[in-house]
């Protein structure tokens, strides 16, 4: 495999919720180290592109290949192993579970992850209170848990749907400086976002989604090309 | 005599142990249907025939094979977790997609085969089963007899018990087992076998019965019918301790368990409903069950 080659490469994703058809042939490449966002409006299939990649939704048809490896025919349990990392955006954060057991909770997946001790140099707040409840953390130290917790694992790109949902300014900021770090780790990102703002300091490139589809891709220095655009396809 | 709320001290007690022994019993069995349920929704209505499954493995390996009753203390419950999983893997895993009603129903079914086999060739009367020469006799405690055996069903459960909560609390594996509880799918999508962890978990639960059913044959008569005069009693339990809690089930075992010793003693006609009176009581006041989250 040549360097050229995208470490995800996704070809006429179809997904479906039960009879409804919610993703119409996606089309998209991730490289390696790169940042790349999905915008569009809510509904268009952008945390349906991330479970279908996942594996999640195992009702759909198209290719998707991750390091050349055929993710369409493996179990659910096996596309972790293939290396990516799955943030879900109401984050998963168990209950039932201790911060130290959330965050020991995915099994390593390869070498390369960080170790504990580097996971709390980068989240002090969660060393504090690594015997509390998982559940009993503030959002947004939930959100910092749910991604520490795939960093331990060795994967080798991150699918992070929405991770600055419903949180203060302050709390996005450093969300934002903590991927800045992981990006600069070599980690490969594929984002949802809804906070433009926040994307834009992050991303290195950008797909536009509407109707279940990839209508415009873009990299981040043609934004303000692009801005009429996304004001008309965003609403924002 | 001594006497301790006007009944004499020896019956007291004596009618305490024999509701320890009995919630003994209780705790391990309604222990393994709460960790089935918890990971699973299935209601495992096999769990009495996979009881006396157990007993009756430790009865044939010593009829058949001379294989005494410490052999068949690891055997039986080794014998019926084996069997729980290959039943899982087979059947019951084909139905966690469609409503949880027809698991249930097929446990009951599977329940049916189970006791109709061991009826066919065994009949309903019982088959006697004796304790270990090192469990034999008893103790006198000076207020009380003890027959060691009914001492040891006692330690024994604790132990079981006490390990299983540890296996679920304090590892590894019960971190996945207890996050699989709560988000089935998203465990599966960090990279966890989940269905093979449902097939581990239903091959525990089992193990439970049968170990149950080995450490009960030589208190009761290993009889094809001795698991379902047990379960029903077993499911108030799982009911008043709150479905899938794994602490309330251990507890609350023991203590319907005592509580029926108790009845036995102020009120014998109500021993057999007391458990039952309870039940109704804590579903009318807690329906979630004494140890249960509310949903």
């Amino acid at each position: 495999m040549t360097d050229a080659s995208p470490l995800l490469r996704v070809r006429g994703l179809n997904a479906w919720y039960g009879e409804s058809h919610a993703l119409h042939g996606v089309d998209l490449d991730v490289s390696r180290g790169e940042t790349v966002t999905l915008l569009g409006r809510n509904g268009v299939g952008k945390t349906t592109t991330l479970r279908a990649i996942m594996g999640l939704i195992r009702k759909r048809t198209g290719e998707i290949a991750f390091e050349g490896q055929d993710l369409m025919r493996i179990p659910l349990h096996r596309t972790a192993h293939s290396g990516i990392g799955f943030v879900p955006e109401e984050r998963g954060i168990f209950a039932t579970l201790t911060v130290d057991e959330n965050l020991l909770l995915p099994p390593v997946v390869a070498e390369g992850g960080m170790s504990v001790e580097e996971i709390f140099d980068l989240f002090p707040n969660l060393k504090f209170r690594r015997n509390s409840q998982g559940t009993k953390l503030s959002g947004g130290e939930q959100q910092m848990l749910a991604i520490a917790r795939m960093l331990r694992t060795g994967v080798k790109m991150l699918l992070l749907d929405e991770p600055t949902e419903g949180l203060a300014p302050v709390i996005v900021q450093r969300i934002g400086e903590l991927l800045a770090t992981l990006k600069a780790r070599g980690m490969t990102i594929l984002l949802v976002e809804q906070n433009f703002r926040f994307a834009s300091r992050i991303a290195d490139r950008f797909y536009l989604m509407e109707h279940g589809k990839v209508v415009g891709a873009f990299p981040v220095g043609e934004l303000p090309l692009q801005m009429t655009r996304l004001h008309e396809v965003l609403g924002v | 005599m001594t006497m301790i709320f006007g009944i004499p001290i020896q019956a007291f007690l004596g009618q305490l142990l024999v509701g320890l022994i009995n919630g003994s019993f209780y705790a391990m069995l309604s222990l393994g249907l709460a960790v089935i349920f918890g990971l699973l929704r299935v209601i495992n209505f096999a769990h009495g025939a996979q009881y006396m499954f157990g007993a009756f493995v430790g009865y044939l390996l010593l009829t058949y094979l001379g294989i005494g009753y410490w052999p068949a203390l690891i055997l039986a419950p080794l014998v019926v977790g084996i069997f729980g999983m290959v039943v899982e893997r087979l059947a019951l895993s084909k139905l966690y997609s469609i409503d949880p009603l027809y698991g249930l129903l097929f446990t009951f079914g599977l329940a049916q085969v189970i006791e109709g086999i061991f009826r066919y060739y065994y009949g309903v009367s019982g088959q006697p089963y004796s304790a270990p020469v090192q469990l034999g006799g008893g103790v006198n405690l000076g207020f009380m007899f003890l027959p060691v055996y009914r001492g040891w069903v006692v330690v024994a459960s604790l132990i079981v018990c006490l390990g299983t909560w540890i296996l679920i609390e304090k590892t590894r594996l019960g971190s996945y087992l207890r996050a699989a509880t709560e988000n089935p799918t998203l465990v599966q999508a960090f990279g966890v076998n989940v269905p093979l962890l449902l097939t581990l978990t239903y091959g525990l639960g089992s193990a439970l019965a049968g170990f149950a059913g080995i450490l009960a044959a030589p208190v009761y008569q290993v009889s094809p019918l001795m698991g379902s005069d047990l379960i029903i009693v077993v499911f108030a339990v799982v009911v008043v301790g709150g479905m899938g809690s794994i602490l309330g089930a251990i507890v609350t075992g023991y203590m319907l368990g005592l509580a029926e010793g108790l009845t036995k003693v102020f009120y014998p006609e109500a021993s057999n409903l007391v458990v039952f009176v309870i039940m109704a009581v804590v579903l009318l006041v807690r329906p979630a069950g004494l140890f249960g989250r509310d949903a």
